[in-house]
């Protein structure tokens, strides 16, 4: 194993802090799930990484598991997204500032 | 050797384009960017021999979350608006808290020493990587496996739920 842990966990944390400022910066309601989507596999690094590292299999099935959510998060995500474009006809994140209207 | 120019080939990779994803004007060259960044993640699976892991990667995300990114940023038809939020002083505020927290964390506990198998359900040897994970999913995570099961039905009728056009009351606007 020629490569050391800390490496992953660099490049983890890199992709991670890019999908925060993302999440933080971005006006895009489709970009800011994106973004999401970049910290999910940030995630799912760390876990194959550390389950590679520590001979442990259950960091991949959390990968899984995590891939389920995250499948479960798109369809629910972009169900939102597509209501509410139908009711404002924008998904700019400026335009939704009330709790109902 | 060749392993450390492998990893850093897909970390480059990598990070290139996960800014990429936040930095691109148009959805859809974000969207390809991401694409290319499953990709790559996938390949540093295979570096860490989770071959099953690269394929579902592949197969779930690049395949299936993808797509349906594609398809409804396609179906919105979005124009070009302005990119960054008005609050990014309070993004750059958090970024820079957490970049100075990694290095000072880095700097305070040095590189990783290396660590010792301590797991409990370590990797049989002689069977596949598939094998494996199958063998723990279906016995240690046999419950947590129904729940997500449970979790996808969830999603599956919560997005047909919030997608129907005429539920409820017909909004006059």
């Amino acid at each position: 194993m020629t490569v050391p842990l800390s490496y992953y966990l660099v490049l983890s944390g890199i992709v991670f802090l890019t999908g925060v400022i993302g999440v933080l910066l971005r006006r895009n309601i489709v970009i800011i799930l994106l973004s999401v989507e970049l910290m999910l596999n940030a995630t799912n690094i760390n876990f194959v990484a550390f389950s590679q590292y520590l001979h442990n299999v259950a960091g991949q099935v959390f990968v899984f598991f995590a891939l389920t959510v995250a499948a479960a998060e798109v369809a629910v995500g972009l169900a939102i997204i597509i209501a509410l474009y139908r009711a404002k006809s924008t998904i700019n994140i400026d335009e939704f500032q009330l709790l109902k209207w | 050797m060749i392993e450390q120019v492998f990893f850093f080939y897909f970390a480059c990779v990598i990070a290139a384009a996960s800014v990429l994803v936040v930095a691109a004007h148009n959805p859809i060259y974000s969207a390809l960017a991401l694409l290319i960044m499953f990709f790559h993640v996938a390949g540093l699976f295979v570096t860490l021999h989770a071959e099953f892991l690269a394929a579902v990667q592949i197969i779930v995300y690049a395949g299936a979350i993808l797509v349906l990114y594609l398809f409804v940023v396609m179906l919105l038809n979005l124009r070009h608006d302005d990119r960054y939020h008005r609050q990014w002083p309070m993004a750059a505020a958090v970024g820079v808290t957490l970049v100075i927290e990694a290095v000072i964390l880095t700097a305070m506990k040095g590189w990783a020493t290396p660590v010792v198998a301590t797991g409990t359900e370590t990797t049989v040897e002689g069977t596949s990587n598939a094998g494996t994970i199958g063998d723990v999913l279906y016995s240690t995570y046999l419950f947590p496996f129904e729940v997500a099961s449970l979790i996808l039905l969830v999603a599956m009728i919560g997005a047909i739920i919030l997608a129907k056009k005429d539920l409820g009351e017909p909004t006059e606007s």
